[in-house]
């Protein structure tokens, strides 16, 4: 995930450098006070009021709103880009995967194709993989690409992935779904686009 | 024996021991007095603590090199599944109850809990129940399908074995333990607080047990609830979970989570009331932002309801929802961090005595803090898609649960052992202790954060080399074991402090909590007569105050009438209303609990007819529980030196009992609120939902029924009111009447179930309406039984114009009763009649 290849894994890992970023300031800090505050040799001058206004009210009430403001005012946007919504300018590449105990079976619908623990696409496309169950619970997850959605039987639900160099990535079942659920493994090939063409005339 | 006591008449002490104290030898199991029994919860709690811990070492030994076969796949789930179970089910809510149990009544001014027998009866359903789910994992058939039991991959297809059963079963069994002791430390701390103690005046541990102990009562039913369904499902086939029959698995999500999220602020809650105990001891000073503090606690308990969706982020719920409950996840950190910087304010307040109960909370500190900071990033939507079920969670939950949680039980520990031990424990191996746990806590799971960004996935058995994973892996084992090399030392110091250590000068840590004006140790009495309170720090105002508790210079230091007293006062201005009085030592909740494991042996092993004779057995060993109550001569029978001013509460209109009764009921209207959530959840969201063309049920007969229990209900009321106005005339006639007409609209239910044409095994819909038909059916024979008993206890002089106080308790069941039936008629299925008509 540290390796994002993707648009959404690459949002994910700038929001993740954002809080950590932050988090760190935030941890420091009270952890410095906390020190300061036992190490002190003298007590303190004990007015109420003050306190209650200086601590109370900034550290526990406008440190954390004001932190939570912020990464909201990224995080929401970024998380409705990573959602499969409709798109004007571009088709989308749409492949059907089926979780079973324990291995994936991939269709590529329009071209016929059947795969097993092996997904091929195109670099630079947006490519919108639709889930569903066989058996129990599982979640499909290519983490240098992008988050992970559940696979859930009686339901189909939407990931959208794009890769923006082409290579082999790693992908696991992430959703603990029974006795081999550490080898529920694939490999997701992202091929240039002249590539892509040939390996699918070659797989049809 | 402390200097007070001696100066005092021995014999009063002598004889409220005699009253107190429980029987000898094997007698003691019969014990249900609360120091006792709180104790026995945490030592039990601290057993299985070491058990879960044993499982975390086998977890880190197979995870310790890449491509390891030390435990296969099988033994693996089975390990990591029991890890979680035992530590959240088996060992923090029962420790963390014990403790609770041990200190609340000390705290504010009684003598024991208002329910005694139930504090006995939900260790026994504990320790019981923990064992049956323990003995699955010995003989190697434990679940494996992950604490969380999601189905489908928990039903019969998926999971054939009876490793589920052992789970669901199990827990439920725990879970009634944890409901009572949630049910008896509310009324409690309501009802029985020190004279003068106002709620503003109260401990704030005390506020802190009061948010867990509503939190449990509210928390808890929907996953038994769930429990049921599942059960149901596996044994008899019906259909709640399997989408084919119009289920959906992700109810089981809702309701687990529904009870799983509140469970997190269950065990942070009273941990942080220790936190929030001690720092103003060792600060010497009062705790900054009392108030503040009690609106924080408060406010974590509502939040806590709202978030369980954050568990299920990935299952592909719509986006306004994501982004709602984004921001209500965030919203803890607001309470959290209020109370953080409340204890940073007292500390800066006062000079601060370091000693090790402080070291322990400053390792909490640090350890929650980042804890509590990778929890917002989880709140995070789209970062939490990403990260969901991978190490980083791992790593943020332990932080979380050991910081908050582990860590300041320990401070706790050693804050309170003088008080249980009357000695002090050892500062060389404490310190030794704190820091291998404090370095191999961090050395394990600070690296997991990291594991879990370079993408390893939970609960996988083992990994390839070459990932990137193996050095980290390798690491957070070797921290894993340095830990349990410390908690190894912890328990080495605890265990000789009791031989070795100093003895403890009287409120050694010089606090202001009532607790310290006990004996230490105890007297099983806790106090020889109870004090007014007139702030919250009655020790710092008076440290004479033991002296004087101790000679009896203070309420109720009379011991002739051979009754349990403590004082009955009002809940919110802390005025004397009544003498409470608890029962004495008994056998019957030991004897009810083993049959409860009877029926749920019986369960495991299929013997449908044993659980249901063994059942039956349970209601009428809880009914004769109930028939040693009020005026029965071994409870407090009528006696010519009876006191008039305050009375005996079981001579008065409201008691512990009645107080009791409400909040079960909330509890359990939780539960019946959960069934119509999943009715409603399945009818709108379910694939394959559909309701039945034709009707189930005879609507005129439900009709009669439900009037023959409103009749019934009228006339109890009616009685009751009469009761009020000192008129006893046909009391046990009007019982009677209530009572058959209750017997009438159960034979009635009965009758139309029997007749329903109803498909449980194929239809989700026809399902609920079973357990819905079952749910009215339990109910009304409960109340209808206890009203027939009422009757025969007018008839023996146990109830009357002058001892009202026991059908008052029933009144409230009745109008449950009423108000359930109804509302099941309209919902389940006069609903979907218009429905179809519309």
């Amino acid at each position: 995930m540290l390796d994002a290849q993707g648009p959404a894994a690459k949002e994910a890992l700038f929001l993740w450098w954002l809080m950590f970023g932050m988090f760190t300031l935030v941890f420091f800090a009270v952890i410095i006070l906390w020190f300061v505050a036992i190490q002190k040799k003298h007590a303190a001058e004990n007015n109420t009021a003050t306190m209650h206004r200086r601590w109370i009210i900034g550290g526990g009430l406008i440190l954390p709103t004001s932190a939570m403001v912020l990464i909201l005012f990224f995080g929401i946007p970024a998380g409705h880009r990573m959602l499969p919504l409709p798109s004007d300018s571009e088709e989308i590449f749409v492949i059907e995967v089926t979780g079973h105990q324990w291995w994936w079976e991939v269709v590529y619908p329009e071209q016929g194709i059947h795969l097993e623990n092996e997904i091929h696409i195109p670099v630079n496309t947006p490519v919108d993989i639709r889930l569903t169950s066989n058996d129990v619970i599982h979640s499909f997850w290519v983490p240098q690409l992008a988050g992970k959605l559940d696979v859930i039987p009686g339901k189909t639900n939407t990931l959208r992935l794009q890769a923006d160099n082409p290579g082999e990535y790693r992908g696991q079942c992430a959703e603990f779904c029974g006795l081999n659920h550490a080898f529920m493994q694939f490999t997701l090939t992202a091929h240039s686009p002249e590539n892509f063409a040939q390996w699918l005339q070659e797989a049809q | 024996m402390t200097q007070e006591s001696l100066s005092f008449p021995a014999k009063f002490h002598q004889q409220l021991e005699k009253i107190w104290g429980n029987l000898p030898g094997w007698g003691s199991l019969a014990a249900v007095n609360h120091t006792s029994i709180g104790v026995r919860f945490m030592v039990t709690g601290m057993f299985f603590f070491l058990v879960g811990g044993l499982l975390a070492m086998l977890i880190r030994t197979q995870l310790a090199l890449p491509d390891q076969e030390i435990l296969n796949a099988q033994v693996y789930n089975q390990v990591f599944t029991m890890h979680g179970t035992v530590m959240m089910f088996l060992f923090a809510i029962p420790v963390l109850e014990g403790l609770a149990m041990y200190l609340v009544p000390k705290m504010v001014g009684a003598r024991d809990l208002v329910f005694p027998r139930i504090s006995a009866m939900g260790y026994y359903c504990y320790l019981f129940g923990g064992l049956i789910i323990l003995s699955s994992l010995v003989i190697g058939i434990a679940p494996a399908g992950g604490w969380f039991m999601y189905t489908p991959l928990s039903d019969a297809t998926f999971s054939p074995d009876k490793g589920p059963d052992f789970w669901l079963i199990g827990i439920t069994f725990v879970e009634i333990s944890a409901i009572s002791a949630g049910v008896e430390l509310v009324v409690s701390i309501l009802r029985t607080r020190a004279p003068g103690m106002t709620l503003d005046k109260m401990p704030i541990f005390c506020w802190y047990i009061l948010a867990m102990a509503l939190m449990i009562v509210f928390g808890f039913p929907p996953l038994i609830l769930a429990s049921i369904l599942l059960e149901l499902e596996r044994a008899a086939g019906w259909v709640f979970f399997a989408v084919d029959g119009g289920g959906d698995p992700l109810l089981w999500q809702h309701l687990f989570w529904l009870f799983g999220h509140p469970e997190v602020y269950i065990l942070f809650l009273p941990a942080a009331g220790i936190v929030s105990t001690l720092i103003p001891v060792f600060a010497g000073r009062p705790l900054v932002g009392y108030r503040w503090v009690v609106f924080a606690i408060i406010v974590m308990g509502f939040i806590s309801f709202g978030l369980w969706v954050h568990h299920m982020f990935t299952v592909g719920i719509p986006q306004l929802a994501q982004a709602f409950f984004s921001i209500a996840s965030m919203l803890v950190a607001i309470p959290t961090a209020i109370q953080i910087f409340a204890w940073i304010a007292t500390l800066w307040t006062g000079k601060v005595t370091f000693s090790l109960p402080m070291l322990w909370i400053t390792g909490f500190l640090i350890i929650f803090v980042c804890g509590g900071l990778t929890g917002v990033m989880l709140a995070l939507v789209p970062f939490n898609w990403q990260i969901h079920d991978t190490h980083f969670v791992v790593a943020h939950m332990h932080y979380v649960l050991v910081g908050g949680m582990f860590f300041p039980l320990i401070a706790g520990l050693y804050y309170w052992l003088p008080h249980y031990s009357g000695r002090m424990p050892s500062h060389l191996l404490g310190r030794w202790a704190f820091w291998l746990t404090f370095v191999g806590f961090n050395v394990t799971f600070l690296l997991m954060h990291l594991t879990g960004l370079l993408g390893m996935p939970r609960r996988i058995y083992t990994y390839e080399a070459g990932l990137g994973w193996d050095w980290l892996n390798l690491l957070s084992s070797v921290g894993g074991f340095i830990m349990s090399i410390g908690i190894a030392m912890l328990i080495v110091d605890i265990a000789l402090h009791f031989r070795f250590g100093r003895p403890a000068p009287h409120n050694p840590w010089r606090a202001d909590t009532l607790e310290w004006a006990t004996g230490t140790p105890p007297g099983s009495y806790n106090f020889a007569s109870i004090p007014e309170v007139s702030s919250r720090h009655p020790l710092w105002d008076n440290p004479d105050l033991p002296a004087t508790i101790a000679a009896g210079e203070h309420h109720l230091a009379t011991i002739e009438h051979g009754r349990r007293e403590t004082l009955g006062t009002d809940p919110i201005n802390g005025k004397i209303r009544d003498i409470t009085h608890v029962p004495s030592n008994s056998w019957i909740p030991l004897q009810t609990a083993m049959v409860i494991a009877v029926v749920c042996l019986c369960l495991l092993t299929k013997i449908y007819w044993g659980a249901l004779a063994a059942a039956i057995v349970v209601f009428v060993m809880l009914y004769r529980w109930s028939w040693h109550n009020g005026a029965h001569p071994v409870a407090a029978p009528v006696r010519d030196d009876d006191p008039v001013n305050p009375p005996l509460h079981s001579r008065t209109f409201d008691g512990p009992g009645l107080w009791g009764m409400v909040v079960t009921l909330l509890s359990n209207g939780t539960l019946f609120l959960s069934l119509l959530f999943g009715w409603f959840y399945l009818w709108t969201v379910a694939p394959n939902w559909q309701i039945p063309d034709h009707k189930a049920f005879s609507i005129s007969g439900l009709f009669i029924s439900g009037v023959s229990l409103t009749l019934a209900t009228w006339i109890y009321l009616n009685t009751l009111k009469r009761l009020r106005q000192k008129n006893d005339l046909q009391l046990e006639g009007r019982l009677w009447i209530s009572t058959l007409l209750g017997f009438f609209h159960i034979a009635l239910l009965i009758f139309i179930f029997a007749a329903a044409d109803l498909r449980p095994r194929t239809m989700a819909h026809d399902a609920i309406l079973c357990v819905m038909m079952l749910y009215l059916l339990l109910h009304s024979s409960m109340v209808t039984i206890a009203t027939l008993l009422q009757a025969l206890r007018v008839r023996k002089g146990y109830v009357s114009r002058t001892l009202p106080y026991e059908p008052m308790v029933l009144q409230p069941l009745w109008l449950y009763c009423l108000s359930i039936y109804w509302i099941s008629l309209a919902v389940f299925l006069l609903l979907p009649q218009m429905r179809g008509l519309a």
